[in-house]
């Protein structure tokens, strides 16, 4: 590791390695540290991410597939199940990857293009000039040494503390953290083609169940709850285990994770004075689904475009960098994000028995995009009467 | 005072998001409490685990 880079990473995610691969790309010199001793694990994460989206960044391997998906189901809290499914029969929806491998992947192809990586090395701190992000304390094996760069790219996830420290509040409101628990279950009879998702207030408050499947026989199962609802001998854990205990008894768990979604607007401001967050870092996780892999990699990319162009220019002043704000928020992405915070908010203030309802309402959908803006659509066709309770809503989904 | 129940954490970082004084750091597979904790017990009302417990200082 050297002591000067154009771009330093602060993470080794999707969300980094995208962000130190394109900077290379793009001629750079790029740092990638991580803290933890290895890439991908804790893994920390359901795995699942759409057909397109992964394939914007990078063609499927069987290395990192677990599964492929061609549907999803719905679980309403009285246990009614409305299927999801691709209007072609059997195609290919979506994927459960396996992220140990993918993020793996993902940093190997940002060293091969010539970013340097390190390991077991933790930024603790940035080095401040006159209110400008200059680089970055780094920690490694007992030894700490100052890196500068002209941009930091904070790529560092749910704990986002290396903005805190520039002075940007990254706090999740307690509401808006998914406090979650999953295992990787072994040896369980699911549908090894499609993911469920099991809705209401007895199994998961404010949040969600998911059982992505991993292979023919195994899944991750796991729970999001909002922080508000967690509580002693009401965890996300707890939850987990009720569900388990009863659906799958005989299931064997080979890997037990906890993690912290972000569930959140975005951060008011995703750039200082040569600094970019991204990712999760950002808060910019689908507030919906809670889902982060594609935002991150969307992110990652786009902050190491705009550090070149402003780098070339010689100014990276929070002005310069704004630019890299204002693409993300009118992008595809950043309207998604908006409008799904505020179906996500509708949905949360929904009681059980509306819950049912609503999804008693058909059994199967045929959706022409497999996208959460697609089944709302249908949802609404179907249910006339939701276009009201939405109201300034309904316009943005249309 | 906060206590962290080393044996049931799945250092995660949930927390560290959470903390409006910044006074979590997760390094690697252990928690830190820094000074400035407020004991507010925020944290442990969100960890999925129940790891984090606010305790009577003695």
């Amino acid at each position: 590791m050297k002591n000067k880079y154009d771009v330093l990473v602060i993470g080794g995610g999707p969300a980094g390695a995208i962000a130190a691969k394109t900077a290379v790309e793009k001629g750079l010199s790029a740092c990638l540290v991580e803290k933890r001793p290895a890439i991908g694990a804790p893994v920390r994460c359901a795995e699942g991410i759409g057909k397109e989206a992964l394939h914007e960044f990078i063609d499927p391997d069987p290395c990192w597939i677990s599964a492929e998906m061609t549907g999803a189901s719905i679980v309403a809290p009285d246990g009614f199940l409305m299927k999801l499914e691709s209007h072609l029969a059997g195609n290919k929806v979506g994927y459960i990857l396996n992220r140990k491998i993918f993020d793996r992947q993902l940093v190997w192809k940002a060293a091969e293009a010539g970013a340097d990586v390190a390991v077991k090395t933790r930024a603790s701190a940035p080095i401040m000039e006159n209110g400008c992000v200059k680089g970055a304390k780094i920690e490694r094996c007992g030894h700490v040494m100052n890196v500068t760069a002209d941009v930091v790219i904070a790529a560092d996830g749910v704990e986002s503390k290396f903005s805190r420290w520039c002075g940007i509040d990254t706090t999740v409101p307690v509401r808006e953290i998914m406090s979650s628990v999953q295992y990787v279950m072994a040896d369980i009879n699911i549908d090894a083609r499609s993911t469920v998702f099991y809705l209401g207030n007895e199994v998961a408050p404010e949040g969600y169940l998911w059982v992505f499947p991993k292979g023919e026989r195994s899944a991750n199962v796991g729970v999001g709850i909002s922080g508000k609802k967690s509580g002693q001998g009401h965890r996300a854990k707890d939850y987990l285990d009720r569900f388990v205990k009863k659906t799958f008894p005989h299931g064997k768990p080979i890997e037990y994770i906890a993690g912290g979604v972000s569930v959140c607007r975005p951060l008011d401001c995703t750039v200082a004075d040569g600094l970019i967050i991204t990712g999760d870092a950002a808060r910019v996780v689908d507030p919906l689904t809670g889902g982060g892999i594609y935002n991150g990699m969307y992110t990652g990319r786009l902050a190491a475009e705009v550090a070149t162009e402003c780098i070339g220019k010689e100014d990276v002043s929070k002005n310069a960098l704004m630019v890299y704000d204002t693409t993300w928020r009118a992008s595809k992405m950043g309207k998604a994000i908006e409008r799904n915070y505020h179906i996500k908010e509708y949905l949360i203030k929904l009681p059980d028995p509306k819950l049912n309802e609503i999804i008693h309402s058909v059994s199967k959908i045929n959706l022409r995009e497999f996208t959460t803006l697609s089944l709302i659509k249908e949802i609404i066709s179907i249910n006339p009467k939701m276009m009201l309770e939405l109201g300034v809503l309904a316009a943005s989904i249309g | 005072m906060l206590k962290v129940h080393r044996d049931i954490c799945g250092y995660c970082g949930c927390c560290v998001s959470v903390c409006p004084e910044g006074a979590l750091e997760l390094i690697d597979a252990y928690l830190c409490v820094e000074k400035n904790c407020t004991s507010c017990g925020i944290c442990a009302k969100v960890c999925p685990l129940g790891a984090l417990e606010v305790v009577d200082e003695k």
